[in-house]
């Protein structure tokens, strides 16, 4: 027997979120309106400045996130054996992510802006998030080590490589793929994050671009928020509002189609090899 | 040399796995300083201090009273407690109405005088001024303001952070709006979610599958300010059009959108789990004479019981934390919800929407951090369950 209804309704949802969307951004976007500064209150100009601050949010946080996570991974799953310690690491990790954002925000404030005294600024903001995606980082790298089959780990220990050098010639290059992926899945969250930046860089408009790492940035998912709900004149800056949505959209659609061309790409070449 | 090498390198992964566990203690420690020095705090606002007339029997008044005798609804003393007087009220903002500009000198140097001749002559006076304006000799009484308690806080039914004269620090209604969005979303998204990860992990071929996973994988990466758009400009109208409602920022949209935005985490953990109920179950009960769907219901979906809840708590977990989507549509009123067609208001949308314009270390500052501290136990009970859950599945 089939069941259509589940089928009908996934098509509705999933494709008329994102077709409403690219059917009203598309005729927004254009070169200048992701070249150039906000004009007008919003409500033309591009959104150029907030494009800058979103790289650079993503450049920091994954600096700061990816050696340490997958450094953090491959201690758990190849220098641990399964006990406590490890268990009690990896409960941790999944408290960590399933801590709301919000509260990710609360403490980045607390912390990076007051204690430590970065202010609001690119800093404050890429640990916050940085923070925040550290524990995708290391899931994915933990289910990438775990795939690789162990008779390769077992090889190279038998032709008397030390464990640092399995890890590293071996493990790791076979690991790769998936470990990118990762990495590629945490830059979309990254980009996308709106509640931890609010009060650690977020600025709602500055006519210039980050000079420093101590600067505030404007950010896509911000700049969304404010156009769409507290700006002045909310309807002159609809159009402006489908166009950042969808570029939006667009990051993430292209980061997970890099995604999955990285994993059959790498695959493939270790198949062969 | 290169043991050194090796050794140190090993401590530097050592170091690196540790990072979570300290950011987890981190976050725990810096929301409960901030939030729990909220409960030292009198909910007067500033260095304000509260007086009446020397005969009256009132010793203390509740932040509550407090309000709503600066309401109007309280308007005579014997409601609380007091004498029987009619409460007349005085604030720092009355000094014009009460003095002339001259009489109290260029640096308010013989305001305490006058506070004090002026309390001293009217019984069912009521006044909340500065401690700095306290007279040498003063012929009125100090009545006691209770500093927040934990109790006050939670059962409080009232949320005014910015209250004059005194803040009103009472979660409930947050409390009750996060977790009435949530539960509704749940409601929305469970049945929808359970369908669509029946049909992918039963039914489709393996070609439908390749193409729906993707999809649902990007769904899941779409941003919530997107979804918070969406529901902005789509479901908040249609709300409001259906219903015939003044406006259509309701618990209701902010529902259907978190409904939206659970159904990939649902979606994926409950095919997971029905993907593993051994194929010998399944092909012994269509051996036996089941259809399809009989398999499905009384053989699967019973094996996988335990991972289709794990799905729905943890959907219920991401409902709880959704910030941006929920503040952008459910309208953000501050009341206890009674139907789903009422604006709500949810922690995680309290906080985003004021920590922007609470003074750094004041104590709305502080009730925002123990909001923080509130959502953080949610939370970690829903994730601790979860693990509990799929610990407890892995060891059957």
């Amino acid at each position: 027997m089939d069941i259509p209804i589940a089928k009908l309704y996934r098509d509705w949802n999933s494709f008329s979120i994102l077709g409403f969307i690219m059917y009203k951004g598309i005729g927004v976007i254009s070169w200048e309106f992701i070249s150039e500064m906000p004009k007008d209150g919003m409500t033309k100009g591009g959104i150029y400045p907030a494009i800058i601050g979103t790289f650079c949010l993503i450049g920091g946080s994954i600096l700061f996130a990816f050696p340490i996570g997958v450094m953090s991974a491959i201690y758990i799953n190849e220098y641990t054996k399964h006990g406590y310690f490890r268990s009690f690491i990896q409960l941790m990790t999944s408290n960590l992510a399933g801590i709301p954002s919000i509260v990710f925000g609360l403490f980045g404030m607390s912390l990076f802006v007051n204690q430590l005294g970065f202010g609001d600024s690119i800093l404050a903001g890429s640990l916050t998030l940085g923070l925040l995606v550290l524990p995708i980082v290391i899931r994915t790298t933990e289910e990438a080590l775990k795939a690789v089959d162990d008779n390769f780990r077992q090889a190279s220990l038998a032709l008397g490589a030390t464990k640092l050098q399995t890890i590293q010639r071996v493990t790791l290059p076979i690991a790769l793929p998936n470990i990118l992926t990762g990495l590629i899945l945490s830059i979309g969250r990254v980009s996308g994050e709106t509640a931890p930046i609010l009060f650690t860089v977020a600025a709602y408009f500055l006519p210039k671009l980050p000079s420093s790492i101590f600067d505030q940035v404007m950010a896509l998912p911000y700049h969304l928020y404010v156009i769409s709900t507290s700006g002045t004149n909310i309807n002159d800056s609809r159009a402006m509002a489908y166009g950042t949505a969808l570029v939006l959209i667009l990051i993430v659609l292209i980061l997970n189609l890099t995604a999955s061309a990285v994993r059959r790409y790498l695959s493939k070449k270790n198949n062969i090899n | 040399m290169k043991k050194l090498i090796n050794n140190l390198i090993q401590g530097l992964f050592l170091i690196s796995s540790t990072v979570t566990t300290l950011t987890v203690l981190l976050i725990v420690f810096f929301l409960l300083r901030e939030g729990i020095s909220l409960f030292n705090e009198s909910p007067l606002e500033g260095e304000n201090i509260l007086a009446v007339h020397s005969k009256n029997k009132v010793k203390t008044v509740s932040a509550e009273q407090i309000k709503n005798i600066f309401d109007r609804k309280i308007t005579h003393w014997s409601e609380i407690g007091g004498s029987n007087d009619s409460i007349i009220l005085f604030t720092s903002q009355d000094f014009d109405t009460y003095f002339d500009a001259d009489e109290l000198g260029s640096k308010f140097e013989h305001l305490p005088r006058k506070i004090d001749s002026l309390i001293n002559s009217t019984p069912g006076i009521i006044a909340v001024f500065s401690k700095k304006y306290i007279p040498p000799h003063f012929r009125g009484k100090l009545v006691e303001v209770p500093d927040v308690s934990l109790s006050s806080f939670m059962s409080g039914r009232e949320w005014f952070p910015t209250a004059h004269p005194a803040v009103q620090l009472g979660v409930l209604p947050l409390v009750l709006g996060t977790l009435w969005v949530s539960l509704i979303a749940i409601l929305i998204a469970l049945p929808i979610g359970l369908a669509t990860s029946i049909y992918m992990a039963e039914v489709a071929s393996i070609r439908m599958r390749n193409l729906l996973k993707p999809v649902i994988e990007l769904l899941a990466g779409i941003p919530s300010v997107v979804y918070g758009f969406f529901g902005l400009i789509i479901i908040v109208p249609m709300i409001q059009d259906i219903f015939n409602l003044p406006v259509g920022e309701t618990a209701l949209a902010g529902s259907i959108v978190l409904a939206i935005m659970a159904l990939p985490t649902i979606i994926t953990v409950s095919e997971d789990a029905l993907r593993n109920t051994p194929r010998a179950m399944k092909e012994a009960s269509l051996a036996l004479g089941a259809n399809r769907w009989q398999t499905i219901r009384r053989v699967v979906i019973p094996y996988s019981i335990s991972g289709i809840s794990a799905a729905a708590i943890l959907g219920i977990g991401r409902a709880i934390g959704e910030t941006m989507a929920v503040l952008m549509v459910t309208g953000n009123a501050a009341i206890i919800p009674h139907t789903i067609l009422q604006p709500v208001r949810t922690i995680p949308a309290t906080i985003a929407a004021e920590l922007g314009e609470a003074p750094n270390g004041g104590i709305h500052y502080k009730a925002l951090f123990a909001l923080g501290c509130i959502l953080f136990v949610l939370t970690l009970i829903i994730n601790l369950w979860v693990e509990y859950i799929s610990r407890s599945r892995k060891n059957r």
